[in-house]
């Protein structure tokens, strides 16, 4: 609440000149926005399990957001309005209330640019320092404080941030959560160096510092112990503390090295000692390599990336721990393939903060135009591969004061280690071809395998793998310039878990304004008879320029959402969902 | 206090509307750092086409309709560019997770328009996009002039419409 009297007296002030003084200053001004309404009206439903009370008899959920951006030459300002009222089913219930979470000002003179406020910042690949929002994922880590950039010469940029982490709608007291400062540098070596200015090959190198200040709780353990005295037995005890850091640094080091359709870049992080609820409160530092490569030309695309992690769950609160995952400094992203047909989607890979190698490799080719196999248009294909697996670990003993792996290192590892355990692998190709102007398809094949225990249940073993074949076909018909079909036809073959899977969706669109859509998702190899069901959807959407409702009639089946690693539970539901959103 | 909030929000758009005079640009295109595929850095000050229209689209390596309206986008460019001059970036919203990867698709697909990366969705923001795919048409000035939200098959028929009319000085619509 008090960040939105001090946000709207902030802005009358701004404001508030423009209105009152010639129509010369305003000259320029902007004001710029976009709004978003999600409702949802939820019925009923046995088979499900959802009833008045699972819903806490909530018949409704609405979340929006409201984005104002005031610009005047190099001044900006911004606020978003949130309200969750209440919250939709899978969004965390802390959410409930409405409010401004987010404001700024921003004045950029020369090379220099300040933010005061709410921001969204990213150092390197974010291996120590990432703010962002994903509204769709109820993700918001924003930092409230300053925000500074400069650029003393071309070629170097220069940031520091100091701010504290969004919490929901939770207000900044001393101790709910700390303090965090960055500082980045970023060097372009070709802009610094005239006699590499000409030169094919660039290369930037950059490095960060972030810290974060917590006042810690004191967490102590009392051990007894028995001594004697004269044949009677006496108990001492000794109360130990755990010695909490108040400060915890990271640091990352960067380069890209790119050359035409060439492209390297690699990044290393250390995290110092960080005992956490998401660690089990060792001591032990983290570590993270990010690295990738990319050879492209006309047509042909290669890429390939690996990240090794090991402990770096790096949050502004020692005791966070859950979904939503609040309170990140860093970002440790997926490295798996985000896939675009649902049935694709339904056994996403989520990141394994405390210790994962990942691999991915993908080929783009572009069959060309003219030949018996690319036909008139060309034809696209894509192979993408992805391994996530542990890393080897070599416990150490536990200690005798916490009777457990608390307060010691935890376990030791090598740098680069692959363990035996195998989190996630996705095998998949696509083919999009376009036969003639009218039909066009895309085929695809996915094969998953998924450890359900490590994803979802942090339990380190194989005994819950699923193992999955995916088939997709999506042909479109156009049968005028302006009005087309679609018809999606999706399976999912697995033994394990819920079974096999078909899904059918058609869509019917009138370019630039209309589309309905029905869909039907039938989870037929159910091992429980009661639960093949039939989720079926009727939906439709009128777009006009920037403003788009959506309306959606049906049942939601449960699932991960998510989005860079990061997932969000949605829970099965019933019901009709309104979307509005524009931009203006 | 509901009231100051009120109060604000009438007021800030009052001063917008003395400000556009009548003019048919809705703003003009705000100053972002984003990087080019290879990694290097580029401000949206330097986003040029002589004084011909450009088309902004928002996309990313996981949204659907985003890779069907830019292979369809594709298709068309070479007679595009031919007709009206007009000038194609396609700003990727990928982050870290998919950034690297946005060159071998682009490449790989073989499309023709330029590429830039918006990794922690800066200029997203700026440009108040919600959800990809949203195309942007910019006039002669850099002033965004038209925009819209998703992609249905043929839509790109209705941007070249507006390109048309951004060149021949007419209304957009």
């Amino acid at each position: 609440m008090k960040s939105i009297i001090h946000f709207s007296i902030f802005l009358l002030c701004i404001t508030g000149p423009f209105v009152a003084l010639s129509q010369g200053i305003t000259e320029g001004a902007k004001v710029t926005g976009n709004i978003q309404i999600d409702g949802q009206y939820y019925t009923e439903n046995e088979t499900l399990g959802i009833t008045d009370s699972s819903l806490n008899y909530r018949k409704t959920g609405m979340n929006g957001f409201a984005n104002l951006l005031y610009t005047n030459g190099n001044f900006s300002a911004g606020m978003r309005m949130e309200s969750y009222l209440n919250p939709m089913l899978g969004f965390d219930s802390r959410y409930e209330g409405v409010g401004v979470p987010y404001w700024f000002a921003r004045y950029k003179t020369g090379s220099f640019e300040m933010t005061a406020g709410h921001f969204y910042e990213q150092f390197g690949s974010g291996l120590v320092l990432r703010s962002w929002e994903n509204w769709a994922l109820g993700y918001d880590n924003n930092l409230y404080g300053f925000n500074t950039s400069f650029s003393p010469i071309d070629g170097i940029t220069l940031k520091g941030l100091i701010g504290i982490q969004r919490y929901f709608w939770e207000p900044y007291e001393i101790g709910n959560r700390g303090i965090v400062k960055g500082f980045d540098a970023d060097f372009d070596l070709n802009e610094i160096f005239e006699k590499m200015a000409d030169c094919q090959t660039r290369i930037d190198i950059g490095g960060s510092f972030v810290s974060k200040y917590e006042k810690v709780p004191k967490v102590t353990y009392v051990v007894d112990s028995k001594y004697f005295i004269d044949s009677v037995e006496w108990n001492k005890q000794t109360v130990y503390e755990l010695k909490l850091p108040n400060n915890v640094g990271s640091w990352a080091a960067r380069v890209n090295i790119s050359n035409g359709g060439l492209n390297f870049y690699s990044e290393y992080a250390e995290k110092s000692n960080d005992p956490n609820a998401t660690n089990g409160q060792i001591y032990k530092k983290g570590t993270a390599l990010y690295s990738s490569l990319a050879y492209s030309t006309k047509g042909l695309g290669v890429f390939l990336s690996t990240k090794w992690i090991d402990n770096m769950s790096f949050k502004s609160k020692i005791t966070e721990t859950g979904t939503p995952p609040m309170l990140d400094i860093n970002y440790l992203p997926a490295i798996s393939k985000e896939h675009q047909y649902s049935l694709a989607a339904l056994y996403p890979y989520a990141t394994q903060p405390n210790g994962e190698f990942g691999f991915q490799g993908q080929i783009d080719y572009k069959i060309r135009k003219g030949t018996a196999l690319g036909g008139k248009y060309g034809t696209s294909l894509t192979l993408n591969y992805s391994l996530a697996k542990s890393i080897k670990k070599d416990t150490v003993a536990i200690s005798p004061i916490t009777n457990s792996w608390v307060g010691t290192q935890g376990y030791k590892t090598n740098f680069l280690s692959i363990g035996d355990l195998k989190y996630y692998t996705d095998v998949n190709f696509l083919i999009d071809k376009k036969f003639s102007n009218k039909w066009k398809g895309t085929f695809g094949y996915f094969n998953q395998s998924y450890n359900k225990n490590v994803i979802e249940e942090g339990i380190y073993n194989e005994n819950n793998m699923v193992k999955a074949n995916i088939a997709v076909v999506d042909l479109t018909y156009r049968f005028t310039p302006s009005k087309s079909f679609r018809l999606e036809t999706q399976g999912l073959w697995t033994k394990e878990d819920k079974g096999d899977w078909l899904s059918m969706l058609l869509e019917y669109n009138i370019s630039p304004t209309w589309f309905f859509a029905i869909s039907d998702e039938y989870n037929y190899g159910n091992p429980s008879d009661d639960l093949k069901i039939h989720y079926y959807n009727v939906a439709m959407g009128y777009t006009q320029n920037t403003t788009r409702f959506a309306l959606r009639y049906g049942l939601q089946r449960e699932g991960l959402l998510c989005v860079g690693g990061v997932c969000r539970y949605v829970p099965a539901s019933t019901g009709l969902t309104l979307t509005i959103t524009s931009t203006f | 206090m509901k009231k100051i909030i009120l109060l604000v929000l009438v007021v800030v758009p009052f001063t917008t509307l003395w400000a556009q005079g009548g003019s048919k640009a809705l703003f003009k295109l705000p100053e972002a750092n984003l990087q080019t595929m290879d990694g290097k850095p580029f401000n949206t000050k330097n986003l040029q086409n002589d004084g011909k229209p450009i088309l902004l689209t928002f996309w990313a390596t996981w949204c659907k309709p985003c890779m069907k309206e830019h292979d369809a986008i594709n298709d068309l460019y070479d007679e595009w560019i031919e007709e009206t001059g007009v000038k194609i970036y396609a700003i990727s919203i990928d982050d870290t997770r998919s950034a690297k990867r946005v060159m071998p698709t682009v490449n790989g697909k073989g499309w023709e328009f330029d590429v830039l990366l918006d990794t922690n969705g800066d200029f997203k923001r700026l440009m108040n996009v919600n959800i990809p795919p949203h195309v942007f048409v910019l006039n002669g000035k850099k002033e965004v002039v038209w925009q819209h939200v998703g992609y249905l098959d043929g839509d790109e028929a209705k941007y070249i419409d507006v390109i048309r009319n951004v060149l021949a000085g007419k209304p957009v619509e």
